[in-house]
C-alpha cells in the first residue's frame, strides 16, 4: 500500500488477513503527466507486491486513472492508453477504482472511457462512489453509465463505499456492494453490520480504508469483532469477511491465495 | 434480513452508553455553534434539516439523514473546481 508503512503489512498478517487488494487512487496531489502514472502502475505491480511478500501477504491491485484526476480528459486518455500493457501482470485484478468524485461532465466522460476499456479487455471492475453530499447523485450517475454500456455483467462489478442511502440501489441492480470502513467521517463497523443485517450478506463485503487520511488497515478484523459482538456465528463472519471477497475476486483467474490461507 | 437474533435490551446494553455520549457531543456542538457570532452557513441549515429527517424517518433514519445532506440534483456539474466534499449540498443555501 503506497500510503502505508511496512508495519501495516505486518499488522494485517498478524490479524489474519489473507491478502491485500490495492486500488489505483489519488496520490494526495495531482500527477503532472502520464509518465507519473506509468511509474505508479509499476509501483503497484512490482514494488508493492515485493514489499508485502516480505511479510507473507499476497498483494493484488487494480489499475486506472482515479476520478479525482479525471477532470483533465486529455491526461486521462493518455493514462488510459498506458493501462493495457500492465493488465497481464500477475497481481492485476482489473480496472479500478474508477467512478466519480464531484460528478462533473469530464469525470463522467472519463468513467465511460474506462468502462469501455474494462469491457474490451474483459476485466473485473471496482467503482469508487463519491463521498458525502456527492455520493447519492454520483452513485445514480455511475449506475446509469454501467447500464447504458451494458457490457459489464453486474456480478463482475463492485460498487464501493455504499452507505445506507445507496446500498439498495446497488444491490437491486445486481452489483456487488462494498462498505469501506473508516474510524471517522464515513461508514463505521456498527453501521456496516446494520446494512448486512438489513440487506443480507450475499453480495456485500467490507474493506478497510487505507488512504492518506485517518484510516485503519485493520478495520475489517475490527468489523469481525463487531459481528461477534452482535451475535453472528463464526461461519457467517468467515463468509462475510473472507468468503465473499474471495468469491468476487476469484472471477479473475489471477486471484489465487496460498493453500495455507485459503 | 440477516438477523443475529439479539433482543432490544441486548442492543441497548451494547450501544446505549456510546450513543448517549454521541448525543451529548451533538448537543454540545449545537450549543457551541449557536454561541458563536457569525454569518449564516448552508451547512448549519442542512444539519438542522437532517436532524428533522432523523426524527421523521423511523426505520430509515440513517438513510434519511444522508438523503437530507445529499445533492438532490441529477445532472453532472459543468466542471469540478475542487476535489473535496464538505458534507452538505451548498445548493441548500439558495433553495
Amino acid at each position: 500500500m503506497v500510503s502505508r508503512t511496512t508495519d501495516d503489512y505486518r499488522a494485517m498478517v498478524v490479524a489474519g488477513c489473507a491478502a491485500v487488494c490495492e486500488p489505483a487512487f489519488w496520490a494526495g496531489f495531482d500527477r503532472s503527466s502520464a509518465a507519473g502514472f506509468y511509474d505508479y502502475f509499476g509501483q503497484l505491480t512490482e514494488h508493492e507486491p515485493r514489499r508485502a511478500a516480505k511479510f507473507g501477504l499476497p498483494h493484488f491491485c487494480w489499475l486506472c486513472i482515479n476520478p479525482k484526476e479525471a477532470e483533465d480528459v486529455q491526461l486521462a486518455q493518455e493514462v488510459i492508453a498506458l493501462i493495457p500493457q500492465f493488465l497481464s501482470r500477475p497481481n492485476v485484478l482489473g480496472i479500478g477504482e474508477i467512478g466519480l468524485n464531484k460528478n462533473s461532465r469530464n469525470e463522467l466522460k472519463v468513467l465511460e472511457l474506462q468502462v469501455d476499456l474494462a469491457a474490451r479487455q474483459d476485466q473485473l471492475v471496482l467503482v469508487h462512489t463519491p463521498h458525502l453530499e456527492d455520493k447519492l447523485k454520483g452513485t445514480r450517475l455511475i449506475l446509469d453509465v454501467l447500464r447504458a454500456d451494458g457490457r459489464i455483467p453486474p456480478g463482475r462489478c463492485l460498487i464501493d463505499h455504499v452507505e445506507e442511502h445507496t446500498v439498495k440501489l446497488v444491490l437491486d441492480r445486481g452489483f456487488w456492494g462494498g462498505m469501506t470502513l473508516y474510524p471517522e467521517s464515513k461508514c463505521t463497523a456498527a453501521r456496516a453490520v446494520d446494512m448486512i443485517e438489513q440487506y443480507g450478506g450475499e453480495r456485500l463485503w467490507m474493506n478497510s480504508a487505507c488512504d492518506w487520511g485517518v484510516s485503519v488497515p485493520l478495520a475489517v478484523p475490527y468489523a469481525a469483532q463487531e459481528l461477534r459482538r452482535r451475535g453472528h456465528d463464526a461461519g457467517m463472519i468467515d463468509r462475510l469477511i473472507y468468503g465473499n471477497p474471495k468469491r468476487f475476486l476469484s472471477q479473475c483467474a489471477k486471484f489465487r491465495l496460498p493453500e495455507a490461507a485459503s | 434480513m440477516l438477523c443475529s437474533g439479539m433482543q432490544r435490551r441486548q442492543l441497548l446494553d451494547l450501544y446505549y452508553l456510546e450513543a448517549r455520549s454521541k448525543l451529548l457531543d451533538l448537543a454540545a456542538f449545537l450549543d457551541r455553534v449557536e454561541r458563536a457570532p457569525g454569518e449564516a452557513d448552508f451547512r448549519w441549515d442542512a444539519f438542522h434539516a437532517a436532524l428533522a429527517r432523523m426524527q421523521a424517518s423511523p426505520g430509515g433514519r440513517a438513510a434519511g439523514v444522508l438523503d437530507a445532506l445529499s445533492d438532490p440534483t441529477t445532472e453532472p456539474i459543468p466542471v469540478a473546481t475542487t476535489k473535496a466534499a464538505c458534507g452538505a449540498w451548498p445548493g441548500n443555501a439558495v433553495s
